[in-house]
């Protein structure tokens, strides 16, 4: 209880014996304490243990720093036990000492004093320490409330005399005031208030600023225009300055500066920017590897092209995106000697494409025969010639359609009727005909079926080519020969001749009478409908000239040396090159003469022929590719002195088989590239000695082959096997650069054509009767420079 | 005469498209090209002249224009003027 150091203890008898402290013999009340030696004790702990009584305190004994413990005897049970255990040596000694010293002392005490005072500790008043400050004044100070301001005393007097006067009331209505309601306003006392004599102000400028607002006046616009025309001198006063002094004076002058800076230019370019000009050979000469043609359509038909090849392929020279094909039947050998017993049960039709309509053929053509090869007019791309398979030359005039060609987008619905040329050559022979009952095709009108136009125009069967015709051409315009074989300036500017050749030996030019407006057309036409009978949709452009149309001049092919003949199959002659929308001048022109017989004629007189010049310069001379593989060069002036009868010839043989294609550069008039066989070989006109340069035997059959149209190194060959060979006679000379396959089957014909400055095409048909358009890439179509 | 053979001395050379005389007034007398081009070109350089002319007589008095040379894509413009006439020469210069 209380105090810490007093551990109650119980002191069995045994204990009290071992310890001398028996109750009332060792210890009493008044001599209460015990000291016991601390090795006692543990002694005694470990002898006993447990139930030794200094168990409980054992710790304390163990840890109590003297010698000797305090036992002090409980008489009264102060704390609980009879014994009590003093554990620390202060408080052992507080007990010991005063308590001695108080009973040394106080002996005459009474005893409870002695009693009290070893139980308690010494009473000690307590000692004045110093205030420590805890903050708490802070507090204080703030709660308690002091004066800020010193209290201002005021003292109000007033005179005595005023006070106590009597005062008097009166009354006032309160509605009589305003607001019904009366005060002692305040008022500023001048007095009191303190004058600013300094002022701090600030000033700003601003601009005055005032809005205002105008409104112009709206007038009319009226459009005003003034028409100038630059002066010009009259002829007369031209002629007086040219002839002044001053001029004069003034060239001389002037002409030296001039030639300096003249033949500065000629001498060099001086702007001439060579890094850029080498970037650009860089570019095209190393060339992309993907050198290629991209496939971009294809055009097949199947009932009109069934079992059928492709014989020629023409694009439309204006109208973009049309191409025409001819298909030929199959036929194999002795069938193609039989030609006259077969009998066609399909109609052999030559069918135009359009690029926006891949599934439907724009137009076909009615042929007679297997068309062989056709061409476009050059001047009139309304007009086509075709050579058949039985040697006649047919003629369609598509001038009906022309608009819907252009205009085919979609399936065709219906077909738009334009204007018919209603064109009749005033001037009309009376031939031979062989009345022939042309079979009636109606034009279908309805929208599935692409329209069909029959051929205006056949020649007669007797004074064609006894053989297909395999080539033909016609003949650029600016020229036209007559029957005597001398060549004239032609001043229509249309195309009216062809040339054609047939394995039979024989080249025949044509001629198509200038067409002329009628005079007299009602009297024509009924002569014309009382002698035909033609359809009534077919249009009769060419009518006079049908079933009685006969070649103009005809070439006899002869081998120099012996009597047998020449088959030709190709025909290029040096002038065709066509300008389909105006005429250039052309510096060199050709003349022409005919050996043989040339056909009794009756006045077939082109309008104008005695006006128009004789043109001298035109090469007569020709290439021709033969049945047998040889190319003959060839001239058909006609030797007006019979000393020497036979036109100069030369002919080469290279190829192994039949010549298929025999085509001029188009970039050079003398170049010309023949295919035939295995191989193909480029000729130059004026070197007799053999090819310039000849390729050697390839695998594959070459089948066809045309010069590319902008390149000028650049030819395309056509295989057997499907294949077409890109040639580029800049990068190699030895293989082809580049080969592609196109198709399965054998590619029968290849013609390249320029749509647009971007799109170049190629078109490719096969043996199949498929037509491949191509487009040809970049490289392929586009020159590097000086090339 | 010897106008004649002056002009067409100038015409020969290599690359030469045009030649132009005009006079004070800015009015083609001789030419060899078609009416709408000279009296376009005629109109168009002798401004281009009066132009050029004042331009290098206002920097300094002293000096006169002698010649003036335009070098296009296509090809070159060249002009000789003179108190009272000008000879315009258009060259396509080799390359």
């Amino acid at each position: 209880i209380g105090h810490p150091e007093i551990f109650p203890l119980v002191f069995t008898t045994k204990t009290q014996e071992i310890f001398n402290c028996r109750v009332d013999e060792d210890v009493t009340e008044e001599n209460c304490f015990k000291l016991i030696k601390k090795e006692d004790i543990i002694q005694d702990l470990k002898t006993r243990a447990t139930i030794s009584d200094f168990h409980p305190v054992k710790k304390v004994v163990l840890e109590y720093p003297g010698e000797e413990l305090l036992v002090v005897f409980d008489a009264k049970f102060q704390y609980g036990q009879n014994f009590y255990f003093v554990a620390s040596e202060e408080a052992k000694e507080n007990l010991l000492k005063p308590p001695e010293t108080a009973e040394e002392k106080d002996d005459d005490k009474e005893e409870e004093n002695r009693e009290e005072t070893p139980e308690i500790h010494p009473y000690k008043p307590p000692v004045h320490k110093p205030w420590v400050s805890l903050g708490s004044e802070k507090e204080v100070e703030e709660e308690s409330v002091k004066d800020t301001v010193t209290k201002i005393k005021h003292m109000i007097s007033r005179v005595r005399r005023k006070f106590g006067a009597p005062v008097t009331f009166t009354d006032k209505n309160a509605s009589h005031v305003k607001d019904s309601y009366v005060e002692c306003t305040s008022y500023q006392d001048k007095t009191f208030s303190i004058k600013m004599l300094e002022k701090d102000v600030g000033v700003q400028m601003v601009p005055k600023v005032r809005e205002a607002s105008t409104q112009t006046k709206w007038t009319y616009p009226k459009n005003a225009a003034t028409q100038y025309f630059p002066r010009q001198l009259s002829n007369e006063e031209k002629e007086e300055s040219l002839s002044s002094e001053k001029l004069k004076e003034f060239l001389t002058s002037v002409h030296l500066r001039m030639e300096i800076a003249l033949q500065q230019n000629e001498i060099m370019n001086a702007f001439f920017d060579d890094w850029k000009a080498l970037a650009e050979d860089e570019s095209s000469s190393g060339g992309k590897p993907d050198v290629y043609l991209k496939a971009y359509q294809s055009f097949t038909d199947l009932r009109y092209l069934k079992d059928r090849t492709i014989s020629c392929i023409c694009w439309h020279p204006t109208i973009y995106g049309t191409i025409a094909v001819s298909a030929r039947a199959w036929l194999s050998y002795e069938e193609q000697v039989n030609l006259f017993d077969k009998s066609l049960l399909q109609q052999s039709v030559i069918l135009f494409w359009s690029f926006f309509d891949p599934i439907h053929p724009q137009l076909m053509l009615e042929c007679p025969e297997d068309i062989y090869c056709f061409q476009f007019r050059p001047s009139d791309p309304n007009v086509i010639a075709g050579g058949c398979i039985n040697g006649q030359v047919v003629l369609w005039d598509i001038s009906q359609h022309e608009e819907k060609l252009q205009n085919a987008k979609t399936v065709a619905d219906g077909i738009k009727v334009t204007a018919v040329n209603m064109v009749n050559a005033s001037v009309l022979n009376i031939l031979q005909y062989i009345y022939m009952s042309p079979s009636l095709m109606q034009v279908q009108q309805s929208s599935t079926e692409p329209p069909l136009v029959r051929y205006c125009a056949v020649s007669s069967i007797q004074n064609s080519h006894k053989k297909p015709v395999t080539d033909i051409h016609w003949l650029p315009d600016y020229f036209e020969d007559n029957r005597m074989g001398a060549t004239f300036e032609n001043r229509a500017e249309i195309c009216v001749q062809l040339v054609t050749c047939s394995p039979d030996c024989s080249i025949l030019f044509w001629d198509i009478p200038a067409t002329k407006l009628p005079e007299q057309p009602s009297s024509e036409k009924v002569e014309e409908e009382e002698i035909f009978c033609m359809p009534p949709d077919v249009p009769d452009t060419f009518k006079h000239l049908d079933l009685c149309w006969k070649p103009l001049i005809k070439i006899n092919l002869h081998k120099s040396d012996t009597t047998t003949e020449y088959n030709p199959v190709r025909i290029s002659l040096k002038e065709l090159h066509y300008h389909y929308k105006t005429s250039e001048k052309v510096q060199s022109l050709d003349t022409l003469e005919v050996p043989a017989k040339d056909n009794p004629y009756t006045d077939m007189s082109t309008p104008s022929s005695k006006n128009l010049k004789v043109l001298e310069n035109i090469s007569t001379d020709f290439f021709v590719g033969t049945e047998d593989g040889e190319i003959v060069y060839s001239n058909w002036k006609m030797e007006i002195d019979s000393d020497s009868a036979k036109p100069h010839t030369q002919k080469y043989t290279i190829h192994t088989e039949t010549i298929n294609t025999l085509q001029r550069s188009p970039f050079f008039k003398d170049i010309v590239l023949s295919v035939g066989g295995r191989n193909f070989a480029i000729w130059k006109e004026g070197v007799t000695n053999g090819p310039i340069l000849q390729s050697s035997c390839s695998a594959g059959r070459y089948t066809a082959g045309q010069w590319s149209l902008t390149r000028p190194g650049v030819f395309f060959i056509g295989r057997e096997d499907g294949n077409i060979d890109i040639w580029d006679l800049l990068r190699k000379t030895h293989e082809p650069s580049h080969f592609q396959n196109i198709s399965e089957s054998m590619i029968t014909f290849i013609s390249p054509w320029i749509a647009s400055p971007k799109q170049h095409f190629l078109a490719v048909s096969d043996d199949l009767g498929v037509l491949h358009v191509l487009e040809i890439c970049q490289t392929l179509s586009h020159p590097s420079r000086n090339e | 005469a010897e106008v004649e053979e002056t002009l067409k001395r100038i015409q020969a050379h290599k690359g030469v498209i045009a030649t132009i005389v005009v006079n004070a007034e800015g009015i083609p007398i001789r030419t060899t090209l078609d009416n709408s081009t000279t009296v376009q070109y005629a109109g168009l350089l002798h401004q281009l002249i009066m132009k050029a002319r004042s331009t290098v007589r206002d920097i300094d008095p002293q000096n006169d224009l002698t010649f003036l040379r335009i070098r296009s894509k296509k090809h070159e413009i060249m002009v000789a003027p003179d108190k009272e006439y000008l000879l315009i020469a258009i060259q396509n210069p080799c390359e």
